[in-house]
C-alpha cells in the first residue's frame, strides 16, 4: 500500500506548460517532500496525484494500479488543505467523520475511528466545537484527523503549516513527523520552505518551474547538490556563490560555499573584508562580510564573533566543502582539493 | 465608540434621523388607527362618528377576508418556493463556466427591471390570453383547447408572473453567495467521497443558508404586498379567488369608498405582517448570526 509513480506525467493550461515530462517514483511508507520556489509547479503536482487536476499527459500509477483516469474519492489518498478547507457548519466530530459517512460507514465503527483519531491529535475535548471556535493549530490537527480516519493508502500536505505562526509551526512539524512514524504511512508533502523539507522528509524533491531538479536524502541534497539553484535552495542561511577570477582559481564558473563552512579569523585568510551587519542569535552569529570584487558573504559563526560593524576579518573556505559548478549550473562532480 | 462621550455624540447626530423615520412611520400609522374607528364613508362627507370596533368587527367577519388571507399565504409561499428553488437552480447554472457568461447573467437579471403592471400586461396579453396568448398557440398547435389561465386558475397564474419577476432577485443573491464557497472545501468533499449530490447537500447548501434566508426575508416583505400584478390582471376576481389582503383593503376604501372599514383592514395586514415577520424571525432568524 501507498507505492505512487508517476510516468512522463504533463500538465498545461491552455498553452502554458506547468510540468514538462517528469518521472517520480515514491515507496511505500516514505515520507516525500516537495520543495520549490512558489509557482514552481509543486501544487499543481500534488493534486494531479490527488485527481484534482487532470494530466495533460503520462500515467499516475498507485500500487502497481494505474490510476490516471480514477476519480480522487476512489484513489485512496487524503490530503490536507492549506486552508483547512473545514467544513464550517459541521463540529469536528462531524468534519472528521464526513469521508465516513460518505463511505456509508457503520455509525458504530465510524464513532471508534472518530474517537480513536480525536486522541490521537489531542482533539477529544473539542470535539462538538464548530471549526470557528478553534484556534489554527486545531483547526490544523482536525484537518488531518479527517486524513487519518480515512486509513488512506498516502497522506497529501498541501503547505498545511504555511497558515500557523512560527512556534506552532515546530510543533506540528514535529507532530506530523510523529505521525509518520506511528502510521508508516506514504506522506507527501508540499512546501516552499526548506527547514521543513530537511526536517521532516525522508526524500525530498527538488521543483524548478515544473523539473525535477534534484531527488535525495536531506543530507545528500546538503553535501551534494546537483546544481547550482538545489545548491542555493538548500540550507539556511544561503550558500554563498562567487564567479569570476576567484572562481576560475578553483577551476569553475561558480563556486558555492556554505556560511557554516567559512572560517573566520581577524589576522590571515583567502578573502579580506569588512563586517557589515551582525546577526546574533546566541547560539550563531551570521556575519555579512563585504569583499572587494564579490557579492557580500554571509558567515555563519559558532557561539558569539567577538567582531564588529566596520571590523576588518578574512575568511577561508573549508576545501572539501567547496562546490563548483559549470557555467551551466551543473555541479562539477571530481574532489576539489 | 467607545468613550461615553463618543456615544452620547453619536446619539445626538443620528437622532435627526430617526426622528424623521419615526414621524414619518408615526402619523400615517395613527391616522389610519383613528380612521378605523369611525364610521367613514366618501360618499357620506361629514357623517363620521365613533362607532368602536365595529370595523373590524365586519372585516374580520368578511368571508372575503378569509379567501384573502388564504391566498395571501399562498401567494407568498408559492412564489418563495418557485423563486428559490428555481434561484438555486439556476445559480448552480449560472456558476459553471460557459461561453457567452456575462451577457446570459445580464439577460437572466432583466426581469427585475421590468416594471409589475407591464410585466403582468405582458403575461395576460402576450401569453395567458386564451385567443392571442402564446399558449393559446401552443395548445392549438398540438390540437389541445386552450386554457383560459386567468379566468380558471386565477391565483395560480399570478404567481407564476410573481415568481418570474422575483426569480432573478434570488437567482443572483443565491449565485453570489454560491462564488463566495471556498473551493478548497468542495475539494476536500470530493477528495472525502462526496459526489455532487453530496456535495450540494452537506457543503453547498449549509453555505448558501444565510443567503436563503435574506432572500426568504425581503421577498416576504414585498409579496405580502403585491398589487399591481391583481390590478391589472384579475382585478382579484373571478370573486374573491385572487384578491390579497392588500387588494382587499384597496378594494373597500376605494371601491366601496368605506375609509373606515379599509383603514380597519389595514390595521389588520399591519398585525398579520408582523406575525408572519415574527415567525420568520424566530424560524430563520437564527441563521443570521454568527
Amino acid at each position: 500500500m501507498g507505492k505512487i509513480s508517476l510516468k512522463q506525467v504533463t500538465k498545461a493550461f491552455g498553452d502554458a506548460e506547468v510540468i514538462p515530462p517528469l518521472d517520480l517514483d515514491i515507496n511505500e511508507g516514505e515520507f516525500v517532500v516537495f520543495v520549490g520556489p512558489s509557482g514552481c509547479g509543486k501544487s499543481t503536482l500534488l493534486r494531479l496525484i490527488a485527481g484534482l487536476e487532470d494530466v495533460s499527459s503520462g500515467t499516475i500509477e498507485i500500487d502497481g494500479q494505474n490510476a490516471t483516469e480514477v476519480p480522487p474519492a476512489k484513489r485512496g489518498l487524503a490530503m490536507v488543505f492549506q486552508s483547512y478547507a473545514l467544513y464550517p457548519h459541521m463540529s469536528v466530530r462531524k468534519n472528521i467523520a464526513f469521508p465516513l459517512k460518505m463511505a456509508k460507514m457503520d455509525p458504530a465503527e465510524q464513532e471508534r475511528r472518530v474517537t480513536a483519531a480525536a486522541k490521537v491529535l489531542n482533539l477529544t475535548d473539542y470535539l462538538d466545537r464548530r471549526p470557528g471556535q478553534l484556534s489554527g493549530g486545531q483547526r490544523q490537527r482536525v484537518a488531518i484527523g479527517r486524513a487519518i480516519v480515512r486509513e488512506p493508502a498516502a497522506f497529501l500536505f498541501d503547505e498545511p503549516l504555511s497558515n500557523l505562526d512560527a512556534a506552532l509551526r515546530v510543533n506540528m512539524r514535529l507532530e506530523i513527523s510523529e505521525l509518520h512514524q506511528s502510521l508508516a504511512t506514504t506522506m507527501i508533502y508540499v512546501t516552499h520552505d526548506q527547514v521543513e523539507a530537511m526536517t521532516m522528509a525522508d526524500k525530498i524533491v527538488v521543483l524548478r518551474a515544473g523539473r525535477i531538479e534534484q531527488v535525495g536524502t536531506p543530507l545528500e541534497l546538503y553535501r551534494t547538490p546537483a546544481n547550482q539553484f538545489v545548491a542555493g535552495f538548500i540550507g539556511s542561511p544561503k550558500m554563498n556563490f562567487i564567479t569570476g577570477e576567484e572562481a576560475a582559481r578553483f577551476g569553475a564558473h561558480t563556486i558555492g560555499i556554505r556560511p557554516e563552512h567559512c572560517v573566520l579569523s581577524t589576522t590571515d585568510g583567502t578573502w579580506k573584508g569588512k563586517v557589515g551587519v551582525a546577526e546574533h542569535l546566541g547560539s550563531d552569529t551570521f556575519l555579512y562580510v563585504t569583499v572587494p570584487g564579490m557579492d557580500p558573504l554571509t558567515v555563519r559563526v559558532q557561539g558569539e564573533a567577538g567582531v564588529h560593524h566596520g571590523d576588518t576579518v578574512f575568511i577561508s573556505p573549508v576545501a572539501e566543502n567547496l562546490h563548483r559548478f559549470e557555467a551551466n549550473g551543473l555541479a562539477i562532480r571530481q574532489a576539489t582539493a | 465608540m467607545a468613550t461615553a462621550h463618543s456615544r452620547a455624540a453619536a446619539r445626538l447626530m443620528i437622532s435627526p434621523a430617526v426622528l424623521l423615520l419615526l414621524g414619518w412611520m408615526i402619523v400615517p400609522l395613527s391616522m389610519t388607527v383613528y380612521f378605523s374607528f369611525l364610521s367613514y364613508n366618501l360618499l357620506m362627507p361629514g357623517m363620521e362618528e365613533f362607532i368602536g370596533f365595529t370595523n373590524y368587527e365586519f372585516f374580520l367577519t368578511d368571508p372575503a377576508f378569509f379567501a384573502a388571507l388564504a391566498n395571501t399565504l399562498l401567494l407568498v409561499g408559492g412564489v418563495l418556493v418557485i423563486t428559490i428553488v428555481g434561484g438555486t437552480l439556476l445559480a448552480l447554472l449560472l456558476d459553471q463556466p460557459f461561453w457567452g457568461q456575462g451577457i446570459v447573467r445580464i439577460l437572466v437579471i432583466a426581469p427585475f427591471f421590468v416594471m409589475p403592471t407591464v410585466s403582468a400586461l405582458v403575461w395576460k396579453n402576450m401569453f395567458m390570453n386564451p385567443v392571442n396568448g402564446l399558449f393559446a398557440y401552443f395548445a392549438k398547435a398540438l390540437g389541445l383547447q386552450p386554457f383560459d389561465f386567468l379566468a380558471h386558475a386565477p391565483l395560480a397564474s399570478i404567481i407564476v408572473i410573481v415568481a418570474w419577476q422575483w426569480l432573478p432577485f434570488a437567482t443572483l443573491i443565491l449565485l453570489t453567495a454560491l462564488q463566495s464557497l471556498d473551493q478548497e472545501q468542495l475539494e476536500a468533499s470530493e477528495m472525502d467521497g462526496a459526489n455532487f449530490l453530496n456535495r450540494f447537500v452537506y457543503i453547498v447548501l449549509p453555505h448558501m443558508s444565510r443567503a436563503i434566508t435574506v432572500v426568504i426575508l425581503i421577498q416576504t416583505i414585498f409579496l405580502l404586498s403585491v398589487f399591481a400584478e391583481i390590478l391589472v390582471t384579475t382585478n382579484g376576481g373571478p370573486g374573491t379567488s385572487s384578491t390579497n389582503i392588500t387588494y382587499l383593503v384597496y378594494a373597500q376604501s376605494l371601491l366601496q369608498f368605506d375609509v373606515g372599514g379599509g383603514s380597519a383592514g389595514g390595521i389588520v395586514a399591519v398585525i398579520l405582517a408582523n406575525i408572519v415577520a415574527v415567525f420568520l424571525m424566530r424560524m430563520i432568524g437564527k441563521n443570521l448570526e454568527a
